[in-house]
């Protein structure tokens, strides 16, 4: 299996302090990996500094590319969809207009077109909302309106950042079975930083444990499910 | 009852204008979120400009497209110069960016073509409008054109994609990078089309105030009155603000004892004071809710 994602030593600062001290993981083509860890620990820092969002330093290659370097939206533009913390919708504008949004960056309007369709197909609660502000949707369903934004890319790579913040427990499941169905259908590599470690090491293949900004504990996420110890000692569950 | 309609109708002409202008300065206000003092005076030397083609001998409505293409480009070359290194800087060098640039274009403008007060060709002339004393036809196609652009304008935000990327950029611009939207780009372009606007409002208010560097300095106070009434972050609103700014300047000079002339431009003033400690997001606006 190749490597699509591999970050080596990352460092990252905000202003003086820093976040993140040499952290280092791969990310398998087709895997879909997820990131535990308390809060301030530094997931969020991860995936804004593969996104360039944040100062850091250390290789980050995609592909084999580095992304070093290139602005947020250069990135974005190789197919690195990012549903940020607070999911990031234009509140102001209409869902339809969302979805059009995550594809601004792509030429081929007629398949937009069709991927919307698709998208309303994923998501019904979606299509029956197209012409309603973003704003006014409800947590779950503007964290779905996300998903499916981040989609529209049609991206090698998501990185999701807290998919499960503010959703109700059976929402949150709906939600990460269709991420399981997109990972494994449209062949779509996704990152997913999670609170929720159980739920999220049941639908992921490989997991990191981050704490105050380093990797304390990595392997295949049934084993670690399974390893009481590790999940009692990092994991508090 | 005639006088009245006539001060109505002569206020929607120039409220076109201060439409205009309080769409070019809400524009760059979304993109920014900073007032573009400078907006009138790169407006009045746009009109230079136009002058300076026809005195050479291009028609007018070559000379008006010229001028807008000119205006747009220099629009997207002052924000790539002077405002983009500003970005990150704090509001008081932002303004004094903006103090400079309108303190430079209005001088130079004096430089290359002097202080003194020049005639502006209109090519809808001046004669009553289909024998009516009421509106002349100049008037009449100030208030045509205006539609015309804000019709277009509306085409473009609503139905381009372009148009969607820039409203994304300036509604969440970091939500619009994470879409691969070039955020930088779109301010740019924020800038060249209200630099453009701008060129319209100058260009259709000159045959009335006449052309000279200081010409649109009134004209820059209505319009910011008309943006802070629609409320700053509301372009429809900017547009409804014009309007109501030119009817009431008009009724206020005309039926108030004691106003007249020149105590006009004080009233716009109190106006938008009034208006910021009554209904501080406007008519139209909305709070900003910035999360930090
Ligand atoms: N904008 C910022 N300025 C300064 N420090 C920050 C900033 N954002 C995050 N930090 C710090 O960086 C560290 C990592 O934060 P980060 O947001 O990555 O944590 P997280 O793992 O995503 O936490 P959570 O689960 O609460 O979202 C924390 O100590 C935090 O205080
Ligand atoms: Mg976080």
């Amino acid at each position: 299996m190749s490597v699509l994602l591999s970050v080596h030593d990352l460092r990252a600062y905000y202003g003086q302090v820093q976040a993140l001290h040499g952290l280092s993981f791969d990310l398998n083509e087709g895997s879909m990996t997820t990131l535990l860890g308390a809060n301030g620990a530094g997931k969020t820092t991860t995936l804004r500094a593969i996104c360039n969002m944040v100062r850091s330093t250390g290789p980050i290659q995609f592909e084999g590319k580095p992304l070093n370097g290139k602005s947020t939206e250069n990135i974005v533009r190789l197919g690195i969809a990012h549903v940020p913390q607070g999911r990031g919708t234009f509140t102001t504008l209409t869902v339809e207009e969302n979805l059009q949004l995550g594809a601004i960056s792509r030429k081929d309007t007629k398949a937009i077109t069709d991927d919307i369709e698709r998208m309303y197909a994923h998501f019904p609660v979606l299509k029956q909302r197209h012409t309603q502000q973003a704003g006014t949707l409800s947590g779950g369903e503007q964290q779905m309106l996300a998903v499916a934004r981040a989609l529209m890319l049609r991206p090698r790579l998501m990185l999701l950042d807290e998919p499960s913040f503010g959703l109700a427990p059976l929402i949150v499941r709906d939600l990460f079975n269709i991420l399981g169905k997109i990972n494994r259908e449209d062949k779509v590599s996704i990152l997913v930083v999670e609170q929720n470690a159980q739920l999220a090491l049941e639908i992921a293949d490989k997991a990191y444990v981050i704490e105050t900004g380093r990797i304390v504990m990595s392997g295949n996420a049934k084993e670690i499910a399974n390893d009481e110890s590790v999940r009692k000692s990092y994991l508090g569950y | 009852m005639e006088l009245f309609i006539n001060q109505v109708l002569a206020g929607i002409a120039t409220g076109a204008i201060y439409a205009c202008m309080a769409l070019a300065i809400v524009m760059i206000f979304q993109a920014i979120d900073h007032l573009n003092f400078a907006q009138g005076e790169m407006a009045m030397f746009a009109t230079f400009i136009a002058w300076q083609l026809m005195q050479w001998g291009v028609p007018y409505w070559w000379a008006f497209l010229l001028t807008l293409i000119i205006s747009f480009a220099g629009g997207v070359i002052i924000e790539r110069l002077l405002f983009k290194p500003l970005a990150k800087a704090p509001v008081l060098t932002n303004v004094a960016g903006f103090i400079a640039l309108f303190a430079i274009v209005n001088s130079v403008a004096g430089l290359i073509w002097d202080f003194t007060i020049k005639q502006f060709p209109t090519p809808f002339g001046s004669s009553p409008f289909l024998g009516s004393q009421l509106i002349s036809t100049h008037q009449v196609g100030m208030i045509g054109v205006t539609l015309g652009l804000l019709i277009a304008l509306f085409v473009f935000f609503r139905f381009t994609r372009i148009g969607l990327a820039m409203r994304a950029a300036a509604a969440m611009p970091e939500s619009a990078r994470l879409v691969g939207i070039n955020t930088g780009w779109m301010v740019a372009l924020g800038w060249g089309m209200a630099s453009a606007i701008g060129a319209i409002a100058g260009i259709l208010i000159a045959p009335v105030v006449f052309l000279e560097p200081n010409m649109m300095g009134g004209v820059l106070i209505y319009g910011f009155a008309a943006a802070v009434l629609g409320g700053l972050t509301s372009p429809l609103g900017a547009v409804l603000g014009g309007f109501l700014v030119g009817v009431f300047e008009n009724l206020v000079g005309t039926y108030v004892p004691g106003v007249g002339n020149e105590l006009k431009l004080p009233i716009a003033l109190a106006l938008i004071v009034i208006v910021l400690v009554v209904k501080p997001t406007g008519l139209m606006g909305h709070t900003v809710v910035k999360r930090v």
